[in-house]
């Protein structure tokens, strides 16, 4: 009845993943490195501007000598470093917004599935009028009010996400909260504080990671969003949205301007699916009691 | 063997349910228990028998304070737990513990069997010095006839007994003087059935534990109760010492409960003594006035829908709720004008 894979080789386990959870691992981890060691791999520093260089096609040789390998764009910027520059400026706001509004929603679901009543009444409500507004309105509302700036592109971001996480939770704890083991907690006398700690936050923790994984390529793709219309972070900041909207005028005469960021998002957003996916079918329906 | 003073004491004890209204359905109120009162004494077990549904469950959660009742008193020592200041109410809940009827769900399946015994240290620190956990872990699993080297594994490398056994150790990690076994070897197979109620009679033995036995098994419970209360829609109809329920029910439904019970040689008979009540078991939502029984009692008349029953001895030696209590079975052919009854 119940297969126990805790014995499983790490190396095993990965052996036994199919093709496309390989390709979107490599996809995202090749990312995550290239985000991180951005700054030391990039031939240029993204915001030097360099005029004689302009909107170069990828593989042109600049003034310089060096290789621009995905080209320039109009202000003479290599898109490589921009590319990578945007990456983590993207890697950071999505992590910290699902991590924020992660927690936000923990604590919330939690509260409303484990004690129900008003708490639940209250917090699914307004749960549910948030839903119902769409959500990259909601973004950029915040985002306007609250003005540019990489904190509040997360703020306005997490505002938005938490009722997901939110939803997710109260539904396990709610599944959890009225089975026996955990009755049987509260005849031995135990607190709520250690109910919820000991046994309805570890029920709760897969469905939340699965959603926190797909979560995270779909804020990816809210902060482009907002950058693209100039609400995301400061101009001084790289970003894919801003480079997109750059290139948007240069589409016919400089294509890979706006195509090379717009592309890595799609890569990376789709990885980030698939992984959400598989991690969806891993988490054992077994291991959810 | 029973002491002047009970342990447990249920006096007049109401549980309801309230019901949110639906469509096509109005609110109300479900009294699963409707005024219970029932004793059990100190190293004593008392079956609570009853048809499913019949509100045994929800007396066994509120004993051990999963559900508040709405009415009435539970005593444990001759104090009110609905009166204890909280602190002193979480010291006594550790007196009053529960055993589940599914050992499958009862255990909580992230934790190792020896986390689950050492929770109840946790949660009651000083009962046990944390130096002597591992010992005292060893010490009750071989108390309910595990080994010390099934400490580390979880619940689900275990049989269905041996899980149960799981449960009665970790009840017993709190010391308790009562423990609230509900249903709790319905989902055993017969053999691993006898083996739970030998290790019960032998913890009682040797611990002078007290048990309330919730069974819908009437073998069981004569095996190993010394009283016997019958429950039916919410109230206690009889109660009494187990020869006095099993060799002279005086209730209209405990004759009916005890002869439905299979015997030993109901092959060698076509024809079988069982009574057989016809119609369902009336929702508690809205229960008949009167007895609650008489839309299914042959003995019925209209004094039984006008006034309700209160058990009393009525020349049967215990208490009985029933204004008709008749000793005799019931006649052998058809019911005389009713038709309620129907014999095969």
């Amino acid at each position: 009845m119940t297969v126990n894979v805790r014995g499983a080789t790490l190396a095993g386990r990965l052996a036994g993943l199919p093709l496309r959870a390989h390709l979107a691992l490599g996809t995202v981890l090749l990312f995550v490195l290239a985000g991180l060691l951005g700054p030391l791999l990039a031939p240029y520093d993204a915001a030097r501007t360099s005029p004689v260089d302009r909107l170069l096609p990828p593989g042109t040789r600049l003034s310089d000598g060096a290789m621009a390998w995905l080209g320039t764009d109009q202000v003479g910027q290599d898109i490589l470093a921009e590319v990578l520059a945007g990456m983590r400026t993207s890697l950071t706001v999505a992590l910290v917004t699902v991590v924020v509004g992660g927690s936000a929603g923990l604590l919330l679901g939690l509260l409303a599935g484990y004690f129900g009543g008003w708490a639940d009444g209250i917090i699914s409500r307004v749960g549910d009028i948030q839903l119902a507004f769409p959500s990259l309105l909601l973004a950029i509302l915040l985002a306007g009010v609250l003005g540019p700036s990489m904190v509040n592109v997360i703020i306005a971001l997490a505002v938005t996400r938490w009722v997901i996480f939110a939803r997710v939770v109260r539904g396990s704890a709610l599944a959890v909260r009225d089975r026996e083991f955990v009755d049987s907690a509260r005849v031995m006398g135990a607190s709520h504080a250690r109910i919820l700690a000991g046994y309805i936050l570890p029920s709760c923790l897969p469905p939340l990671m699965v959603a926190a994984t797909v979560q995270v390529g779909l804020t990816m793709v809210a902060e482009a969003s907002l950058s693209f219309l100039g609400l995301g972070v400061p101009a001084s900041q790289a970003s894919w949205g801003s480079t997109i909207a750059e290139g948007r005028d240069y589409l016919a005469s400089a294509w890979w301007i706006a195509a090379v960021p717009g592309a890595a998002l799609a890569l990376v957003v789709v990885s980030i699916g698939v992984l959400g996916d598989l991690l969806r079918d891993v988490s054992d329906p077994m291991t959810e009691l | 063997m029973a002491g002047t003073e009970p342990l447990l004491e249920l006096s007049d004890l109401v549980t309801s349910y309230r019901l949110r209204p639906g469509i096509g359905r109005p609110g109300g109120e479900v009294r699963a228990v409707a005024g219970v009162s029932l004793t059990v004494h100190a190293g004593e077990t008392v079956g609570l028998v009853g048809e499913s549904g019949c509100g045994k469950s929800t007396i066994a959660r509120t004993i051990v304070g999963l559900v508040r009742p709405s009415g009435g008193k539970v005593l444990f020592d001759g104090r009110d737990l609905g009166a204890l200041p909280a602190k002193e109410l979480r010291r006594l809940r550790r007196d009053i513990q529960i055993v589940f009827q599914d050992p499958y769900a009862s255990l909580n399946p992230r934790m190792t069997v020896a986390n689950l015994i050492k929770e109840a240290w946790r949660i009651h620190p000083g009962l046990v010095p944390r130096e002597r956990w591992d010992d005292e872990v060893d010490a009750l699993l071989e108390r309910v006839g595990l080994r010390s080297e099934h400490a580390g594994r979880y619940p689900h490398q275990f049989s269905g007994g041996q899980r149960q056994r799981i449960s009665i150790a970790r009840a017993l990690a709190v010391r308790p003087r009562l423990i609230v076994c509900d249903e709790a070897v319905s989902a055993l197979d017969v053999s691993v059935r006898a083996q739970i109620l030998n290790l019960l009679q032998e913890l009682q033995r040797d611990l002078g534990v007290s048990y309330l036995f919730i069974s819908h098994d009437l073998g069981v419970v004569r095996h190993l109760c010394d009283r016997v209360a019958v429950m039916y829609l919410g109230k206690i109809v009889e109660t009494g010492s187990k020869e006095e329920i099993y060799r002279s029910p005086a209730h209209p439904y405990t004759q009916a409960l005890l002869s439905a019970a299979p015997s030993l040689d109901d092959w060698r008979t076509d024809e079988s003594d069982e009574i057989v009540l016809t119609g369902d078991v009336p929702s508690p939502l809205s229960p008949p006035t009167g007895c609650r029984f008489r839309t299914r009692c042959w003995r019925a008349q209209d004094r039984c829908r006008d006034e309700e029953p209160a058990p009393a001895e009525r020349d049967t030696g215990h208490p009985v709720a029933c204004h008709f209590p008749g000793a005799l079975p019931p006649p052998t052919t058809t019911a005389p004008d009713s038709g309620r009854l129907t014999k095969e």
